[in-house]
């Protein structure tokens, strides 16, 4: 208790602390918008293509189906330390370098955009097939069906994935640091971890916890809003 | 105005086929109000779906206003099936989409400009009564009014033909005819084609100038609704008849009566005016039978009256055969039961 006064008092603390933490929490907020925002970007053409290209729906071709379901599983059954390690190579040469926060969010892209893959194909398939044979029968093309029927249909749903996926995604960041990604994680096993700086640790994963209540809570409140069911 | 000419459909699994539809040969003329009645698994939903290639047919052509669907490429598909507007027995609606959303859609689809899909949408609106729902989403309304958006939606591109799949199975008896009676009323008013799927004969009596009996993908009898059902053929057409005006007579009563001498039970099926002539007065005095009366109903096909009225005659064999000769005179359809 002593011990806790003095330090919380030390000026020095202070100072220590701001050095780091809001640091961190920039790095880690960049990874993980950075990452969710292009894990999407690859993840919906990619589950919208599973969804359509699967039995009784708008364009049905297995092969494309199996091709594509086989890739996402294999990177799916990576495990993220070794997906980094493995991917160095291809990472140095998308950013350059295969060490910091920029190489740490080509990882975090290749291991949730599967992910996302197979949320936005589960979201999709939610969508009655009475509907899409509705759309059908008015004469709308396979895009106009994706754009205007599978997407906002299934947008409250999708939404929810969202916020599924960026906690996922924040998650990972706490890895980045094997590849000096920085962040909060990274803070944590640092300071908490390495050098037994517990107070540190409390306060890392307190904001990671505040973070986390604020996604979910904001997924969930648009999701009922989007939802008219 | 649509020709069916020797459709076929079969269902082919991996391990076997099933075949839906055999042999399909159907008119249906401009501005009809055709439906097509059969018990479930029938084929009736394969035969409709067909009808603007939801389902591919294996063999046969679909010839609407001219143009044969079997034979339209995809692009050409698509702006045809604007013209063939569809409703369901599930709506299928935009969950996500208010009512008035829901009549924009196949606007968009069809690419009209904005400003004409806000002048058809405040058109349509009042012609299906939703005025006051426009900003409602799907999940508020009650079935009717689904349906109402349904029928809005699917006349939005002025198509020439509507078809109805089962449009009035999911709903109670009293917005069945609502709904029915909206859709007479857009076919006189448009001079709309509308095909009607369904397994309910009440639908058929309602609303249809023409019926078409489906039976294990066969179409086993078909005709102006008045023909068939005053003269059905099948078995299947007169239960569905039977269905909507019951004139069976209890089996025990039936064996009671063919006990009796010179005794003969007939249906006398009548439509329109003939209904109100003196025809068992006249039967008395002028074939010299006596005539017992069984049963009755009358009820409206349409909008002329339809009944049936079952006698039993005492006679000699010669009075019977004049008294039925008489009956046939007048424009009467004469089935005897035994
Ligand atoms: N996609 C399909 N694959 C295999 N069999 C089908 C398919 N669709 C319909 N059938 C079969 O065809 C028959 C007719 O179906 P349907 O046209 O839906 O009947 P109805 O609408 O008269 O109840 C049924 O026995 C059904 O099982
Ligand atoms: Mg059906």
């Amino acid at each position: 208790m002593e011990n806790l006064i003095t330090m919380f008092s030390d000026p020095a603390y202070w100072d220590s602390l701001s050095r780091i933490i809001p640091k961190a929490l920039n790095e880690t907020l960049y990874m993980v918008i950075v990452s969710t925002f292009l894990a999407y970007l690859l993840g919906i053409p990619m589950g919208v293509l599973l969804v359509i290209t699967s039995d009784n729906h708008i364009l049905p071709n297995p092969w494309i189906e199996r091709i594509l379901g086989t890739i996402i599983n294999i990177f799916r059954s990576i495990p993220f330390i070794i997906l980094i390690v493995a991917l160095m190579p291809f990472t140095e040469l998308v950013v350059g370098t295969y060490i910091g926060t920029k190489a740490a969010i080509v990882a975090l892209v290749v291991s949730a955009a599967p992910f996302v893959a197979r949320m936005v194909e589960s979201s999709l398939k939610e969508v009655s097939a009475g509907v899409i044979e509705a759309a059908l029968s008015m004469g709308a093309s396979p895009w106009q069906i994706i754009r205007k029927v599978l997407l906002p249909e299934a947008k409250s749903s999708l939404v929810l994935g969202v916020a599924i996926t960026t906690i996922n995604i924040i998650a990972y960041t706490a890895m980045a640091g094997a590849v000096g990604g920085g962040g909060l994680g990274d803070v944590a096993i640092q300071y908490g971890y390495n050098r037994y700086r517990s107070d540190m640790m409390l306060i890392t994963v307190f904001i990671l916890v505040v973070i986390v209540q604020l996604i979910q809570w904001s997924g969930t409140t648009l999701a009922k809003k989007l939802f008219h069911r | 105005m649509i020709y069916i000419n020797n459709l076929s459909k079969v269902f082919t699994t991996t391990k076997d086929s099933f075949t839906a539809l055999e042999d399909i040969n159907l008119h249906i003329p401009k501005g009809a109000i055709y439906g097509i009645i059969g018990l479930s698994g029938a084929g009736k939903s394969t035969l409709i779906r067909c009808m603007n290639m939801l389902e591919n047919p294996s063999s046969g052509e679909i010839i609407i206003d001219g143009q044969n669907m079997t034979q339209l490429s995809g692009k050409e598909l698509r702006k045809t099936r604007q013209s063939i507007g569809m409703i369901f027995q599930h709506f299928n609606l935009l969950e996500s989409r208010t009512v008035s959303d829901n009549i924009v859609f196949p606007l968009e689809i069809a690419g009209w400009p904005k400003k004409k899909i806000t002048q058809r949408v405040r058109e349509l609106l009042p012609l299906v009564g939703l005025e006051e729902r426009a900003d409602a989403y799907p999940a508020q309304l009650s079935g009717g009014q689904k349906q109402r958006v349904g029928i809005a939606r699917a006349l939005a591109t002025n198509p020439s033909v509507l078809l109805c799949d089962e449009a009035t199975s999911a709903l109670d008896p009293q917005t069945t005819v609502s709904i029915l009676d909206l859709l007479k009323e857009i076919n006189e008013k448009f001079n709309l084609t509308i095909v009607i799927i369904t397994h309910e004969m009440k639908v058929i009596k309602e609303i249809c100038t023409d019926v078409a009996v489906i039976d294990q993908a066969h179409i086993v009898e078909h005709g102006p609704v008045e023909s068939v059902f005053i003269n059905p053929q099948s078995g299947v057409a007169k239960e569905f008849i039977s269905s909507v005006f019951p004139n069976q007579l209890p089996a025990q009563l039936l064996a009671e009566l063919a006990q009796r001498p010179g005794s003969q039970i007939i249906a006398v099926h009548f439509l329109g005016t003939a209904a109100s002539e003196p025809i068992i007065s006249d039967l008395i005095r002028q074939c010299g039978v006596t005539v017992n009366i069984l049963h009755g109903n009358i009820d409206r096909l349409r909008s002329t009256l339809f009944g049936t009225l079952t006698l039993e005659l005492q006679g000699s064999p010669a009075n019977l055969q004049e008294a039925r000769e008489y009956l046939t005179s007048r424009n009467l359809t004469v089935e005897v039961i035994q």
